[in-house]
């Protein structure tokens, strides 16, 4: 056990210690109605009244003895040191005495809390082995949280002890941190939705209940192939996701051609649409269709004047759902494809030119086989977003329903059917979760990259005539489009009532955003102001959470070597599959009850979104740690600091600008998400999107659209900002390695 | 360079037992390699790429993690240290300098990492600096250094560490030509007015000549041989440490006899009988080395020699090269004389000088 830095290990021992104690000792044991940071609890009645008590003080009243193992367990440790001073084979005893107290303290923690809940024993067979509790717990609170937190800690610890990791804290520390986190708050959720899926009404498991629901006609069945009604849900869904999924990878391949190789100068003002997706909640293109396509729309008025015929709800439906997503999604497909037909080195064409193929065939025989791995990625990209979109479907659907909507109106609808909603959500995840797997073992593995290190002196090649000509028609329809909708949105927001009364007006955005001066100073008077605050709050808060936990996860998953380190990373990926909808669904039933009672609180948003976005950091630090030369982390180590340090003082700063893109991406997509955010607001924590929603349910689109159109230009704003700080912080950063000019 | 130098040297030796690395469970780096360093001896790694040089050079490190074996530094095994805890510095192959740290906060990160005093790491760095030539440039970013620059910093950050052995990975090869010269001899001069353990690697074998007490040839994950410079290029234990260490004719011969007692060999190669050093070999078949400037061509002959003609003449400036055929197979030479030289198709005699061929085990 000579890797062991016998120092940090007892600093860190004491470190923990002092967590577990304070979570113990000083802090509420159970979860606050008004919240700690409330501090009501102080003056109410602390550290006595049992609701507020710390657990020592609950135990000292002979209240909720079931806690009395927690303090020996957390003790442990504490005479692992001991022990260990006066015996010399000390490592394996103190890692032994580690572990065994995360471990068990960890289990029993859990088990106490899954056991008892608000209404005692939580199961007839506890009430029946140990009789009636007479007593009941709520969740945790934040003293019994910093104790769970303490356990992790002294069992990775006590791994590292053990040898593990060559002994380094740090390291076996994160990886432990990360696996609780993804556990608790990804396996957890989602095991425990499919454990819903097969109860029955009354709590009873019952498979025969869960396959009828699994495989009812409203989710398989296929009459729209014989008769006038619509087919089940999930061929909806299906359907839906292969158009889109091809029609996108289709037009992202387009757009990143022309924007590559045509010649032409204007192509590089292509880029730019690439941030659109992001800063546009997903429903607002759906708006727009609506205003230009719906009953009342601009283009069906004028189209049905033209033909005297009547306007009709045609949009409503698959069409209109298609629109909506090729629009929203065509360029994240060409951001994909944009990088692999950058990918693919000229040089290769060139040497198909100088062997005599003409344009076309070089384009045909190596140009695209080269792109095919690509294609494939932005087809299942395209795929799984168009599954899990959920504004769209929403706004557009009409009687086309997917998954995705249909999982929201088995909850809040009227039939509130918990287990009918997770039967779907199985459903949609089978769905999104194969597409992943086919990316991840399919793709993973072939690498066409053409491109080496070495400089590749060739010129890409131009189009040939016959994909160049249709290229820029598409890209024409396209962007012209996209400007429409986009003017829509923005002119929308103006007009009194849409196609009633087209006058020009400012009422939406004082009726959202009005204010007035008071004697009390500002008065937000605006109906949109409490979501919009609220927003940006929680926004604020899971955008560095969501950039730190990703960060370190890219860090485990670049530089280190551990057991299992592709499982992990499977895992740690597996949240970009789990559509929003699913998130949300799967969140309120986990955590509605102790031991982890979350619903209703700001906080269980601030952790929807860290983990539907954690993918985003991770992605991005993964990309610019890996191009960080390798040396530089080991030229730390040799030099005495030890991987924390290295971490803290090599690389955070060399990532400065991936950190800065980790934060703003989680902000902006954490202000413009809807599908899991719709599950999980409450009165008191209202979101902009999911208020923008209730506009449109309430067929107030002027709200609607001029909050839209507000939300659009603030996120604009923030994304300007951080590439005009990263184009910056990139000054003075360069890879280390340089070769040297020849003499 | 200064004579009282504020950095003192606490060289080490380095001793390998048996040391296996295996990769993914298969691939095997470093199979059961036993290797000594003297301290204050320099010893260079010397091999083609994927012989298992950078490997070894990390394990001393405690960059990677031995599979089995041990390693000990000095007297301390350090086999189970992780690298922030062995007292060894190295210099890497992209000197990887702290880019957002400038020069006086990249060398100074060791001693600042050690939790030092203020004063004795202002000294020690400025002492750093002088020693490889840099002082005043502290300010400097390394983005703005030349890469002769750069790569002194990286010796420099090293160094002021005062390790106990000092590793260099390939610390020349983004260096241009010219400067590798003199950048290698500033090395080999710290390191004896230091009196540093230092193991260094390379794939260049001039390189290696030029800087090393000992060289240490691997291959295929194993050491090939080990000696002093001169050991490996006159008496090279086997035809890949012939071939590798400069170049050699390599032919096929056979042993007649062998008198043990002398420890000479009688080898006979066409009417040419030789009698070498028998290298503990036995009468059989056996390859011969020959040095291709150990190879003289005469127009005229009076000592036996082989008849060949010259198939290639070749000029390049300081000698000439020459391929000759023979009946016993081509032979490369060169000549110092740029003067008379032999155009290709001339009748030449082949004369091996007194202590040019060198019997290999076949």
């Amino acid at each position: 056990m000579a890797g062991v830095d016998w120092h940090l290990m007892n600093r860190t021992i004491g470190l923990w210690l002092l967590v577990g104690l304070l979570g113990f000792c000083v802090l509420p044991w159970y979860v606050l109605d008004d919240g700690l940071w409330s501090f009501e609890w102080l003056t109410d009645g602390y550290p006595f009244d049992t609701d507020y008590a710390p657990a020592l003080f609950l135990l000292l009243q002979g209240e909720k003895l079931w806690l009395s193992p927690v303090p020996v367990l957390l003790s442990l440790p504490l005479l692992g040191i001991v022990l260990s001073k006066l015996i010399p084979t000390r490592g394996r005893l103190l890692g032994q005495m580690l572990c065994l107290a995360g471990v068990l303290g960890l289990a029993y923690m859990l088990a106490q809390g899954f056991a008892i809940g608000i209404r005692g024993w939580n199961s007839e067979l506890l009430t029946q082995a140990f009789g009636e509790l007479g007593d009941r717990q709520f969740g945790f609170g934040y003293g019994a949280m910093l104790v769970c937190v303490s356990f992790l800690f002294f069992l990775t610890t006590g791994i590292a002890a053990r040898g593990a990791v060559n002994g380094d804290v740090f390291i076996v520390g994160a990886i432990g941190f990360v696996i609780a986190l993804v556990g608790m708050f990804i396996l957890f959720p989602v095991l425990n939705m499919l454990a819903s899926a097969v109860q029955d009404g009354d709590g009873n498991y019952s498979l025969g209940v869960f396959f009828s629901k699994l495989f009812s006609s409203k989710i398989w069945g296929l009459h729209c192939l014989t008769e006038n009604r619509s087919c089940g849900v999930a061929w909806n869904s299906l359907v839906l996701a292969l158009c889109v999924g091809a029609l996108t990878t289709l037009l992202g391949l387009v757009f990143a051609l022309v924007a590559t190789r045509s010649g032409m100068r204007q192509a590089h003002l292509l880029r730019p649409l690439t941030v659109l997706p992001i800063i546009t909640p997903p429903f607002v293109i759906g708006l727009a269709i609506i205003l230009l396509f719906g009953l009342s729309g601009a283009v069906t008025t004028f189209v049905a004047d033209l033909l005297g015929i009547n306007p009709t709800r045609w949009v409503y439906g698959l069409p209109g759902i298609l629109i909506a997503q090729l629009l929203s999604f065509t360029p994240i497909a060409f951001l994909v494809l944009i990088g692999v037909v950058e990918g693919v080195a000229p040089s290769m064409e060139e040497a198909s030119q100088t062997l005599r193929a003409t344009r076309w065939q070089t384009f045909r025989t190596v140009s695209l086989p080269l792109m095919r791995p690509g294609i494939a990625n932005a087809f299942l990209l395209g795929f799984i977003e168009s599954m899990a979109d959920f504004g769209n479907p929403l706004v557009l659907g009409g009687n086309y329903d997917v998954l995705s909507t249909e999982i929201f109106f088995a909850i809040v609808g009227a039939q509130n059917d918990q287990g009918q909603a997770a039967v779907l959500a199985i459903v949609l995840l089978i769905f999104t979760l194969s597409a992943f797997y086919a990316q991840r073992r399919w793709l993973g593995k072939k690498s066409y990259t053409t491109q080496t290190g070495k400089g590749d002196s060739g010129i890409p090649a131009i189009l040939p005539r016959r994909v160049l000509i249709p290229s820029y028609i598409l890209v024409g329809i396209w962007s012209t489009f996209t400007i429409v909708v986009y003017g829509m949105i923005f002119y929308g927001g103006f007009v009194e009532i849409w196609g009633l009364d087209h006058s020009i007006t400012l009422k939406h955005y004082i009726t959202a955003f009005g204010v007035t001066m008071t004697d009390n100073g500002l008065h937000f008077r605006g109906s949109a102001w409490d979501s919009f605050w609220t927003t940006l709050r929680i926004a604020a808060t899971a955008a560095p959470l969501t950039a730190a936990v990703g960060l370190v996860t890219a860090y485990l998953l670049v530089r280190q070597d551990f057991a299992a380190k592709n499982a992990f990373e499977f895992g740690t990926m597996l949240s970009f599959a789990i559509p929003g909808t699913v998130i949300g669904v799967a969140y309120i039933m986990a955590f509605n009850v102790p031991p982890i009672e979350l619903t209703g609180t700001g906080v269980i948003l601030v952790l929807s979104f860290i983990f539907r976005n954690m993918p985003v950091g991770i992605r991005a630090g993964v990309a610019s740690m890996s191009q960080l030369d390798k040396s530089l982390d080991e030229a730390s180590l040799t030099l005495g600091a030890n991987t924390w340090r290295t971490f803290r003082e090599i690389i955070l700063p060399l990532m400065k600008p991936a950190i800065l893109a980790a934060l703003v991406f989680s902000f902006v997509r954490a202000m413009t998400a809807i599908s899991a955010v719709i599950f999980l607001v409450s009165a008191e924590h209202n979101m902009a999107t999911s208020y923008i929603i209730g506009r449109v349910e309430n067929n107030d689109y002027g709200i609607a659209i001029a909050y839209s159109t507000t939300l659009i230009v603030v996120m604009l704003v923030v994304v300007l900002l951080m590439q005009l700080l990263v184009g910056k912080s990139k000054v003075g950063r360069r890879v280390a390695q340089k070769v040297p000019p020849t003499v | 360079m200064t004579t009282n130098i504020g950095i003192k040297s606490k060289a080490a030796s380095v001793e390998f037992k048996q040391v296996t690395k295996i990769y993914g469970g298969e691939v095997k780096a470093v199979d059961e390699v036993s290797l000594h360093v003297d301290a204050g001896e320099l010893v260079t790694l010397l091999g083609p790429s994927g012989c298992g040089k950078t490997t070894t050079l990390r394990m001393i490190a405690g960059l990677e993690m031995v599979s089995s074996g041990s390693i000990f530094i000095g007297e301390q095994d350090v086999t189970l240290l992780p690298a922030t805890d062995r007292d060894v510095s190295m210099v890497f192959q992209s000197y990887a300098l702290f880019p957002h740290m400038n020069v006086f906060e990249n060398v100074s990160y060791g001693l600042r990492v050690s939790k030092l005093n203020k004063k004795d790491i202002l000294e020690k760095t400025n002492t750093g600096l002088e020693l490889v030539g840099l002082a005043g440039y502290g300010d400097r970013l390394p983005s703005e250094l030349s890469g002769g620059q750069q790569q002194r910093v990286a010796v420099a950050r090293a160094l002021v560490l005062e390790p106990q052995v000092l590793l260099f990975d390939e610390p020349l090869s983004n260096l241009d030509a010219k400067l590798r010269r003199q950048v290698r001899e500033e090395i080999r001069e710290l390191q004896t007015e230091l009196g540093l353990t230092v193991v260094y690697v390379t794939h260049d074998q001039e390189e290696a000549l030029a800087v090393s007490d000992r060289i240490i040839v691997m291959r295929n994950a194993g050491i090939a041989q080990s000696g002093s410079p001169r050991e490996l290029y006159e008496q090279p234990a086997d035809s890949f440490v012939a071939d590798f260490i400069g170049e050699a004719n390599i032919m096929d011969v056979q042993i007649s006899s062998v008198d043990d007692h002398a420890g000479l060999a009688e080898v006979s190669l066409g009417n040419l009988s030789l009698r070498l050093a028998s290298r503990g070999m036995s009468a059989g078949p056996a390859k011969l080395a020959v040095r291709p400037n150990r190879i003289h061509l005469l127009a005229h002959s009076d000592v036996p020699s082989l008849a060949g003609v010259v198939k290639k003449s070749t000029y390049v400036g300081n000698h000439m090269e020459y391929v000759v055929a023979t009946d016993h197979g081509e032979w490369f030479s060169i000549s110092d004389n740029v003067d008379e030289v032999f155009r290709a198709g001339a009748q030449v005699q082949v004369v091996f000088s007194e202590r040019g061929p060198v019997l290999l085990p076949d």
